[in-house]
């Protein structure tokens, strides 16, 4: 019997002036019926466009197959029409894509969302439908699956959509499913419940699943068997346990080791002394909607938040989206108006200051952003970016560009790309250049809000150690924002863990990991994927 | 979104010759450039070449065109050379049409920065007072305008301009409302730059593209006003332009069709030369639009 799925030396070409000719290059790959097979790579690596090939959802006619064939259950997909595609498409092989927001239409009810796969395949009466609809959504565990059909998917929690995703693309019983990053824009613990219930369905409908992901813990959760890619190639491939054990290739090696460890190194000596940042009762409550005639929607963000940070010392904040942990982190930089509360930097009380006075001040407190690509003025060189902040605060332009220079090699980049423009830099390098704006000011405090989130784990990991020796050598204080308990168990000394605007657990690093005391913080930890398998526990 | 800024940034920082590639490749937009070219070498030699004062009567009323070639288009209803009248025109209407645009810039860009960063309650008030002055028709407003303060070049520039800004204001509005949420403009804040100079030096460059497209669009318009208000009577009487010609042959139009159409081609030519430069720079300014079409 012909494998369900059989990729044969599929190679994949790019757009000319891309930074390689082909996307994916003479890859190979089986998918049989009843298995889980990941493809894991950093981004560009091809493993999307590898999955998009199968559906013959390529941009065409800029990235097309070149060579190759996929044969799925015998039959060369690359040579079907159109009209046959179609046909393959949600009757045979259904997708699930990486973002659930985008991935519904939103101004249409969900259950008539699903009702339109049985329409345009012509399957089912229209009284069957109603009754396949409440039975899909009852089997991928949407509450109250009688009803739910007739919400709009802004009603419905990103977890929720997602399920709906997944009933769309289970509809007509696919014997192949294909998953893009099916759980990369959910928080663990929603993650960890759906790549469950992935697992569930497809052992129920012995289904072959093509898992598309850049996170090691996923894969370690849910394969059978993997694929490693790299830059368009798969250099490795086999069963789970054996890969995840004993990788053969230096990239997986590589990329295994470059996940971070659950278990926190050693604590660190401290300096001791007063705390330099100190909140105290701070509340942020979110007003929107407001107008003339209605009264507007009140959001409390962070309710009665206390915390201190001691000289040198980093404080992880972690929780899951929502939890205010960002708007914590914007409050005490000053960027969001406050509530209540105050916020104490070396004795002085922030929330008192504004104008010119908070302006001489915040040079003290400084933060990092999430995306490294919206953080750089697109018009600005780098070495305008860096010397900027230093001039408002009287440094001549010369002594600031001299700055700039040391700046770049202290974070390890070449110090000519000063006179380049960001565009022209990675987004690992990028980040960089938004850590060495920060640090030119010689701040007291560091605001690191998500800062390794977008990075791939191989740049996550350079970016983590360039952050552990730039506070070593300039003592600096950190507050480092993270949704990530692996990416906090190695950078922090202490944890505080956030929920619906407070701060429900404190505590040292290892202590938090070892014994921690708030149900919360304990779903958190087990929701981490790759725990169970073990995965550098 | 993110990739959007990086197309962006391409499109603009690839230098001068992606530009130009881009440009080309729209022939619309090469031709207004070709025509806008002619016009603009008109307006700055051709007086030179036709020394003679637009307003003298020169030869007898009602020629027609091609019958002299002393006087090409012919002449008017009181012997006055159209093709003069024409070169002279073209002056007025380019200067006009960019004093009053960049009046209107200015003031659009001040009150849609001011309220697209300030936002809350600064925001509301000049959006009102914004749409205060777009509830009126715009061309209504400046016969208004124009017939109060007395015509002159300085009143119908500044008529056109007070006409013309709201649309730029909501535009720049819009551009720094999200650019001001962006991560770099509060990395800006978080370093202690003040926000004239956060607004000057980090938000507004990055409008830059869709004020220069809006721009070249609004000199088009611009010029089309100042036709009707001279073809109403309402231009500076002391100075030749497209629409006072047009308006002066109406009335002989059927004898003479010639006097109301040569200055009305030449308008009609700018307005579309510029219209058609304005669309090529939004798709050379904007790469990831054109690349969505290719």
């Amino acid at each position: 019997m012909p494998a369900l799925l059989d990729i044969q030396g599929l190679s994949v070409a790019l757009p000319k002036g891309s930074d390689r000719p082909l996307a994916v290059e003479d890859t190979w790959l089986r998918v049989d019926h009843g298995e889980i097979v990941c493809i894991i790579g950093e981004s560009g690596s091809g493993k999307s466009i590898t999955a998009n090939a199968v559906m013959n959802l390529l941009p065409r006619p800029h990235v097309y197959p070149v060579a190759g064939r996929i044969l799925f259950e015998g039959v060369d997909l690359l040579t079907q029409s159109p009209e046959a595609m179609r046909d393959f498409r949600g009757r045979r092989a259904g997708m699930i894509f990486q973002e659930p927001m985008t991935a519904l239409n939103p101004l249409m009810r969900v259950g008539d969302q699903l009702k339109e796969v049985f329409d345009s395949h012509n399957a089912l009466t229209r009284k069957e439908r109603e009754l396949r609809v409440v039975s899909l959504f009852r089997e991928v565990g949407l509450p109250d699956p009688e009803t739910i059909g007739a919400q709009y998917p802004f009603r419905l929690s990103g977890g929720q959509r997602q399920r709906v995703v997944i009933a769309i693309a289970l509809a007509l019983e696919p014997s192949l499913l294909i998953s893009d990053e099916p759980t990369t824009a959910l928080d663990v613990t929603t993650q960890a419940q759906i790549l469950k219930l992935i697992r569930e369905l497809q052992l129920k409908k012995g289904m072959g699943v093509m898992f598309i992901t850049h996170d090691f813990g996923v894969v370690a959760e849910i394969a059978d068997r993997i694929a490693v890619m790299q830059n368009g190639r798969i250099v490795e491939q086999g069963e789970a346990p054996q890969i995840l054990n004993s990788p053969q290739h230096d990239y997986t090696k590589r990329l295994l080791a470059a996940v971070p460890s659950l278990t926190p190194p050693p604590p660190r000596k401290l300096p001791s002394g007063a705390p330099v940042l100190e909140v105290i009762g701070l509340d942020k409550t979110y007003r929107s909607g407001g107008a003339f005639f209605r009264s507007a929607r009140v959001v409390q963000a962070v309710r009665n938040v206390s915390l201190h940070l001691s000289p040198g010392e980093t404080l992880g904040l972690v929780g899951e989206s929502g939890s205010g942990k960002s708007t914590l982190g914007r409050c005490i930089a000053r960027l969001e108006s406050i509530g209540r509360g105050q916020i104490r930097l070396n004795g002085n009380d922030l929330t008192r200051l504004s104008g010119a006075p908070l302006r001489r001040v915040r040079r003290m407190l400084q933060m990092v952003f999430q995306d490294p690509f919206a953080s750089l003025n697109p018009r600005h060189t780098v070495g305008r970016t860096l010397a900027e902040g230093q001039v408002v605060h009287g440094v001549s332009w010369s002594d600031a560009m001299a700055r700039a220079h040391e700046l770049m090699l202290l974070v390890g980049l070449e110090a000519h790309a000063l006179n380049r423009y960001p565009h022209e830099f990675s987004g690992g390098q990028r980040q960089r250049i938004c850590i060495a704006r920060a640090i030119a000011l010689d701040p007291v405090v560091l605001i690191a809000d998500e800062p390794v989130s977008s990075l791939d784990v191989s740049v996550q990991e350079q970016m983590l150690t360039l952050l552990k020796d730039l506070r070593q050598r300039f003592g600096l204080s950190m507050i480092f924002i993270t949704h990530d308990l692996r990416v906090a168990a190695q950078i922090a000394d202490r944890i505080a863990v956030m929920r619906l605007g407070e701060i429900v657990e404190e505590a040292p690093t290892s202590e938090l990991f070892r014994s921690s005391k708030h149900d919360y913080t304990r779903d958190l930890l087990a929701a981490v994927p790759g725990r169970r398998r073990n995965l550098r526990g | 979104m993110v990739d959007n800024g990086t197309d962006i940034q391409k499109g603009i920082l690839d230098g001068a010759s992606s530009f130009f590639s881009l440009f080309r490749r729209n022939i619309g937009a090469t031709i207004g450039l070709f025509i806008l070219t002619i016009v603009i070498l008109i307006a700055i030699f051709g007086p030179l070449l036709f020394p003679n004062d637009p307003w003298a009567m020169v030869t007898r009323p009602f020629l027609k065109p091609f019958s002299e070639a002393r006087h090409l288009l012919g002449s008017d209803l009181l012997g006055r050379d159209i093709l003069t009248g024409i070169v002279y025109g073209t002056r007025v209407s380019l200067l006009i049409g960019a004093a009053s645009t960049f009046a209107a810039i200015l003031i659009g860009v001040v009150i849609g920065a001011i309220a697209g960063y300030f936002g809350k309650w600064i925001d509301d008030s000049l959006m009102r007072f914004t749409e205060f002055f777009q509830t009126i028709p715009s061309f209504l407003f400046a016969i208004v305008l124009v017939a109060i303060l007395q015509p002159s070049f300085a009143t119908i520039c500044s008529a056109i301009a007070i006409v013309s800004w709201p649309p730029v204001a909501r535009l720049v509005r819009g551009e720094v409302l999200s650019l001001r949420s962006r991560e770099f403009v509060l990395a800006a804040i978080v370093t202690g730059q003040s926000s004239w100079r956060i607004i000057t030096r980090q938000v507004l460059p990055n409008t830059l593209s869709p004020i220069i497209v809006t721009a070249s669009m609004m000199v088009a318009s611009a010029i089309l006003l100042e036709g009707g208000l001279s073809f109403l009577g309402l231009g500076d009487p002391n100075i030749m332009s497209w629409g006072f010609m047009v308006g002066a042959g109406r009335t002989v139009i059927r004898q003479a069709w010639w006097i109301s159409f040569f200055a009305g081609l030449a308008i009609m030519l700018t307005v579309l030369a510029f219209n058609l430069v304005g669309e090529g720079l939004n798709d050379a300014l904007n790469p990831r639009h054109t690349r969505e079409g290719r």
